[in-house]
Order: C-alpha cells, then structure tokens, then sequence
C-alpha cells in the first residue's frame, strides 16, 4: 500500500504540474483546466501548474467579494466551497496523503537521515487559526479603498507559493529579481524553515500550518470513508502511533482532525486487525480470528 | 452489521448543490481568470 500511495502521489504531483511547455511558450498554462480547484495544495502561479490552488482561489473570491456585490456581479465563492465541501464529504483529509505535491515533498524530505523531532500537539491548533485568519477573515475584512481584500496566505504565508511559483518565476525571468524585497525574503525563510523542519518531523507543515488540511479535517467524522477502529482487538501498543505521519493516536479514537487516512496503520502497522475501514457505513467486517474479511489484509 | 449512513451523501449533494450554484454565477470563469494571470503581490514579490 505505501508503494501504490507514493506511485498515485507522484502522478497526481506530475498530473497538477504537466505544464512542461513553459520555457518555451514562456507563460504559465492558460488552458480551461485552471478553472477547476485542484484537490491538493498546489500553486496556480507555478509555471507547470495545470489547475488552480482551491486556498488561493478561495481567498480571491472574499478578497474581491464587496466590489463584486456592488457591481451586481455576487460571486460569493459557492463553486470553490462547493468543490472543497464535496472533497471533503466525501473522503475527508485523505486527499494530503494521496494527492497532494507539498505532502509529497514532505514525505521525501523526511527520508533524510536525521534526528526526530516530535511535533507538539498544541500547534495543530495553528492551522485552523491560519484558515481562520489568513485565509477567510483578512481577505475579507482587510479591504483598501475600493473595497479589494489581499490573498493573505499566499502573500505572507505559504511556502509552496514560494518554492513552486516564486523561486521558479525569479529563475526563469531574472528581470524580476529587482522587485524582489524584505516581504519575499521573510516568506524564503518561512520555507527554508518548513523544509529544515520536515527533515526532522513527519509532516510539519500539514500539522501545524496548512489551511487546507484544516478544512479538510472538519470532515473527518462524517465523510463516506471513515477508518473504523476495534478496541476489542487493539492492544494499545502505540505501534499505529509510531507509524503515523501527522501522530495520531488511533487507539484513542479513528478519525481525528489530523488522520489524513494514508492507511499506513491498517495496512502496516496494525497487527491485530483493530483498524478497518468503511464507506457510509458500508465495508469490510472484522471476522472472529483477527483481521478483515472482505480482502482489507 | 453496521447502519448505513446517510449524512455523507447529503454532505455531498448538498455542496454539490452549492458548486452548481457557484457554476451558475460563473464562478469558475473568476477562478480561471486569477489562475492564468502571475500574481507577484500575491507570491510576496514586488
């Protein structure tokens, strides 16, 4: 399983990045399938990007919210909630496991050999202040006088914006780097700290940061895919714990806000057949001598 | 033998609901018209 995830995070990495023209053509992609919100965090301004990045799209729906309603033209950002609401109803966070890039780079920059740093559990609490600030309060609230909000989180905030778009953008166009000033630095030590960090910690940035994730993660209870845990059969060893990417504790409930549902403890690390899953109620049951029935071991 | 659930499906019918709305307001063209533009204020640059 963790071999079939790495193939489909990688083509989904290649698939939101399949723009290749660039250097040639000399802009970023401008086809009709930047209409649509990609699922994973993915920089709409990179060069290679073939969709758009749903936290960007959607802080420039409240940023421009008011000039909008007082032009009779209300586009109060249904089509962007709507995509990441049907996402998420769906199979909650799952999409940071499997789809998305920066999850990736994560993922691989943790190979590094390296000490491990835990990250404290306190400061998954910061992502939803990042949603709740960055991306939908100051965008909306934060206006000039024309009524116009800014993009918050990408302007100050996302290191993906930075490595996938910025970096990329002042390379291929070195007539930029003059504009470049002290904001732009602060943003390149953001992701020069993020990256330092997921060589140390398992997923630092969807844990304690990403606004996306937060948004995902209110779905965890109640999408269709749900992890379905069997205290009857767990022994509390921790060993789903050990394994687990964003440092869930399982044994202590399936399904919390940070459980991105790579699988990796049902699949790897359980033992004892306590974790399953199912979809709206529907899925393998666990049989009388351990494990699933129904082909989940 | 575990119930079914409903709620999922009417999560999803319901922003389903909502992104056809958004689809009707021509939402999608204000998302292609930011995504196929280089925004520098908006990467920290400029």
């Amino acid at each position: 399983m963790p071999g079939l995830r790495r193939w489909i995070q990688v083509a989904a990495t290649l698939l939101s990045n399949g723009y290749w023209l660039f250097p040639w053509k000399e802009s970023l992609y401008r086809g009709p399938l930047k209409a649509v919100c990609l699922p994973g965090l993915n920089c709409y301004s990179c060069p290679a990007a073939t969709g758009a990045c749903p936290l960007g799209s959607l802080q420039h729906v409240l940023a421009e919210l008011r000039p909008g309603f007082a032009a009779g033209q209300p586009r109060p950002g249904l089509y962007v909630a709507g995509l990441l609401g049907f996402s998420g109803s769906l199979v909650g966070r799952m999409p940071c496991a499997w789809l998305c890039p920066f999850g990736l780079l994560q993922e691989w920059l943790h190979k590094i050999p390296s000490p491990e740093l835990p990250v404290p559990r306190a400061l998954s609490w910061l992502k939803y202040l990042f949603l709740a600030l960055f991306v939908i309060a100051l965008p909306f609230w934060a206006v000039d006088e024309f009524g116009y909000g800014m993009t918050w989180f990408c302007k100050f905030v996302c290191p993906a914006g930075t490595l996938e778009a910025g970096i990329p953008l002042l390379i291929l166009e070195p007539e930029l780097r003059a504009l470049v000033g002290r904001l732009f630095y602060a943003k390149l030590t953001i992701l020069v700290l993020f990256l330092a960090w997921m060589a140390v910690s398992r997923r630092p940035f969807c844990r304690v940061a990403c606004p996306l994730g937060a948004i995902y993660s209110l779905f965890n209870k109640h999408s269709a895919f749900r992890l379905v845990h069997h205290p009857d059969r767990c022994t509390r060893c921790r060993a789903c714990f050990n394994d687990c990417p964003m440092g869930v504790k399982v044994y202590e409930g399936a399904n919390q806000l940070d459980c991105i549902r790579c699988l990796r403890c049902l699949r790897h690390s359980c033992r004892f057949g306590a974790i399953s899953f199912e979809v709206a109620g529907v899925g393998p049951q666990v049989g009388e001598t351990g494990g699933t029935t129904g082909g989940t071991h | 033998m575990r119930p079914y659930r409903v709620l999922p499906f009417l999560l999803m019918l319901a922003f389903l609901v909502l992104a056809l709305a958004g689809i009707n307001l021509a939402e999608p063209e204000a998302v292609l018209d930011k995504a196929i533009r280089v925004c520098l204020s908006c990467m920290g640059i400029g």
